[in-house]
């Protein structure tokens, strides 16, 4: 497929993306660096070439509100948000889930209050990883736009009916140029295809209640039900992503593997970041050492066995974490995958790193390769890290 | 069209018994009320309250057109969605049914209106939707137990604000939610009970027949929150009104409407007599809050005349 080589913010990649698939509503209330995003997307509706129907609402808790109406109403819906948005959405984002409804959201990544902070960290993201949401992480703007165009397939998908988050890092992908190939606009609806709902309020002959009171009797086996979903939904992000592949040339899977094969050493790291560790590696790479990267894309639903495949037989893993769980056994990403590798002896620590925006620079991946050396000839480092902080 | 209690009864009932209301509960009554009028083309939103629980545990439903809850605070948000939905899928030829027009009904309780939802339910007067939201209020958390709310009067008992020997109940006046919509500037608001079956109907009728949003306040006496015998549910609804408590008003592009002017306006305490949240103000000692009370109500009612005087103009 011929596509045009452009050059877009990642706001702006992902405003195209969500257009192409011609959605019925958006709902959008603005929050730094998501803002930008919708006002490339108010600019397409002001100009007519899309005729999306926007509900610009008085905050983000009536975003994800007017969205899941929306969306039972039988509408395809987006809406997008960042950090404290996500916050407020909160109790909404799981009724989107539970009541199984295919809404996408580009949550661009930043850091949650307090203090207030307006640049990019994952805990907005890893605050909601267990609300039922998919979400798909991107390295920067072609990867954000690919995942957005992806996002509606896998959402709409009648064996998933799950939201899609589609996460982009704040400023560092969302307000950088970048080069992108794009779809034609033909070519990307066909591929997404016209939105088919799964129930609908407004069919008068066929009148359903939605969101019931569901009590000890029956909550649990709605929950299984959602419960099964995701593994459903997980062979259909592979399905889409390989016909994405046949159709773009651009391959995705759960993870992204980076000189991986051979490598004694691993780094795990989610969004931009992973781009300035393929720049190390190659450095060491040059010299001889033998270390890899496994790049997550899709974190939920969490590709544990997958990974664990990739992981096995390695003589030292990092994750790095760009959240931090306050109390916790180091970050988000860390307790998933050291939990995915139980029974496997790989030395597996953790660091946190670049939270509220903190440069990751690359005296901080090589920090990280010369720890993972050390323990990859029986040395030791810390279980948590934590990187490019003053201490 | 002139509200006809004949053609009324005879249309379809879309509230089915059988649901969990209260013995003597006015709300399904005003549920009952206004689907009549506004039929079966029509999507209903519930807030989380008495009327979404009783009429929605599953795996039952009492209604009988499309019903959505999502949340406590957030029904007006979530209604404003289905209907720009429903815009959007009629101008791209999507419906399932292609149609012109379709209700759009959100109700929800004086918690779900007055207190956490009314910045949704302001975002979606403001901005403009053809819908119209129901408050059901019965000026208290009834749902979750009585607890005082911003519509619960000035000395009743609740549970959260109770009466004991230091305290009298609540100790602040209500807040005027409809003078507050009305501030809105949008096409219709109005004030009615479930007793005034007519006013009722008249009020739904227009409501749903304007274009643009439109907000109706009902007065909902709650027999286990008031305590009150469960046989005079709609003698308490009647009284708030010859009371000057509650009156009967509509505000059409900004011109307000008296409905119903009591010929000669009867004491509230006759009407708190009734209702065991304000035994306590009979006590000696609480004179000065019954006082406070009708001095409330009736400069209440004096800056209504003035309105209706002033935008009749």
């Amino acid at each position: 497929m011929e596509q045009k080589l452009v050059a877009l913010s990642g706001n702006e990649a992902v405003a195209y993306a969500f257009k192409q698939a011609k959605p019925h509503v958006a709902s959008a209330f603005p929050i730094t660096p998501q803002t930008e995003m919708m006002h490339k997307y108010a600019e397409f509706v002001a100009n007519g070439e899309s005729t999306t129907e926007m509900i610009l609402v008085e905050s983000e808790h009536s975003a994800m509100s007017a969205a899941v109406g929306s969306a039972a109403a039988g509408a395809r819906t987006f809406t997008a948000t960042s950090s404290a948005g996500f916050a407020l959405m909160w109790e909404i984002v799981y009724i989107a889930a539970s009541l199984r409804l295919p809404i996408c959201m580009a949550l661009v990544n930043r850091a949650l209050s307090g203090n207030i902070n307006i640049h990019c960290d994952h805990s907005d993201s890893m605050g909601g990883r267990d609300a039922g949401w998919i979400h798909l992480f991107s390295e920067n703007a072609q990867e954000a736009y690919d995942n957005a165009v992806m996002s509606w397939r896998i959402a709409e998908h009648m064996d998933v009916r799950l939201p899609v988050m589609v996460n982009y890092d704040g400023f560092i992908i969302s307000h950088t140029a970048d080069s992108l190939h794009m779809l034609p606009d033909d070519a990307a609806y066909d591929f997404i295809g016209k939105y088919k709902h799964a129930y609908t309020l407004l069919d008068v002959e066929n009148p359903i209640t939605v969101g019931p009171l569901d009590l000890t009797d029956y909550y649990f086996e709605h929950k299984t039900s959602q419960l099964a979903a995701y593994a459903k939904a997980a062979e259909v992000v592979q399905k889409v992503s390989e016909e994405y592949g046949a159709l773009t040339g651009r391959t995705y899977e759960y993870c992204e593997e980076y000189k991986l094969d051979d490598a004694d050493m691993v780094m795990v790291i989610l969004g931009s970041s992973a781009g300035t560790a393929k720049d190390v590696i190659d450095d060491y790479r040059a010299k001889g050492v033998k270390v890899g990267l496994l790049k997550i894309r899709m974190f939920r639903p969490f590709p544990a066995k997958y990974i664990a495949d990739k992981l096995a037989g390695r003589k030292a893993v990092a994750v790095l974490d760009r959240s931090a769980s306050f109390g916790g056994f180091g970050g988000p990403v860390f307790t998933e995958v050291r939990s995915a590798m139980y029974g496997q002896q790989v030395p597996l620590h953790g660091y946190i790193y670049g939270l509220g925006g903190r440069d990751f620079d690359l005296g901080q991946v090589a920090t990280v390769i010369e720890n993972l050396k050390k323990v990859a000839a029986g040395g030791r480092v810390e279980d948590i890290n934590l990187l490019g902080v003053r201490l | 069209m002139a509200v006809n209690l004949k053609t009324l009864t005879q249309n379809e009932d879309l509230l089915s018994g059988g649901h969990r209301a209260c013995a003597g509960c006015t709300g399904s009554n005003i549920l009952r009320q206004i689907m009549l009028t506004a039929g079966k083309d029509t999507v209903v939103g519930g807030a989380t309250g008495c009327m979404e629980v009783v009429t929605t545990i599953f795996p039952y439903t009492a209604w009988r057109t499309s019903f959505i809850h999502s949340a406590f605070e957030n029904c007006a948000a979530t209604i404003s969605g289905v209907e720009t939905a429903f815009r959007s899928l009629k101008k791209h030829g999507d419906l399932p049914v292609q149609r012109e027009k379709m209700n759009f009904i959100a109700f929800g309780g004086d918690g779900g209106t007055y207190d956490i939802g009314i910045q949704s339910l302001s975002g979606a007067m403001e901005r403009g939707h053809n819908m119209l939201y129901v408050c059901y209020d019965n000026e208290a958390y009834m749902n979750t137990g009585i607890q005082r709310s911003s519509a619960t009067p000035l000395g009743a008992h609740t549970s959260t604000a109770p009466a004991g020997s230091v305290k009298q109940g609540k100790e602040q006046n209500r807040k005027d939610l409809t003078r507050i919509m009305v501030a809105h500037n949008i096409p219709y608001v109005a004030q009615t009970t479930p007793y005034h079956w007519k006013d009722l109907a008249t009020k739904v009728e227009k409501a749903l027949a304007v274009d643009g949003p439109a907000f109706i306040n009902i007065l909902m006496p709650c027999t286990v929150g008031w305590h009150f015998d469960t046989a005079i549910g709609m003698d308490i609804a009647r009284e708030a009104v010859e009371t000057n408590f509650w009156p009967l008003f509509e505000v059409e592009n900004g011109v307000y409407k008296i409905n119903h002017k009591p010929k000669e306006r009867l004491p509230i305490a006759d009407w708190m007599k009734k209702q065991g949240r304000f035994k306590h103000l009979f006590k000696p000692g609480n004179e000065h809050l019954l006082e406070r009370s009708q001095q409330h109500i009736d400069s209440e009612w004096s800056k209504l005349l003035k309105l209706e005087e002033m935008t009749q103009g």
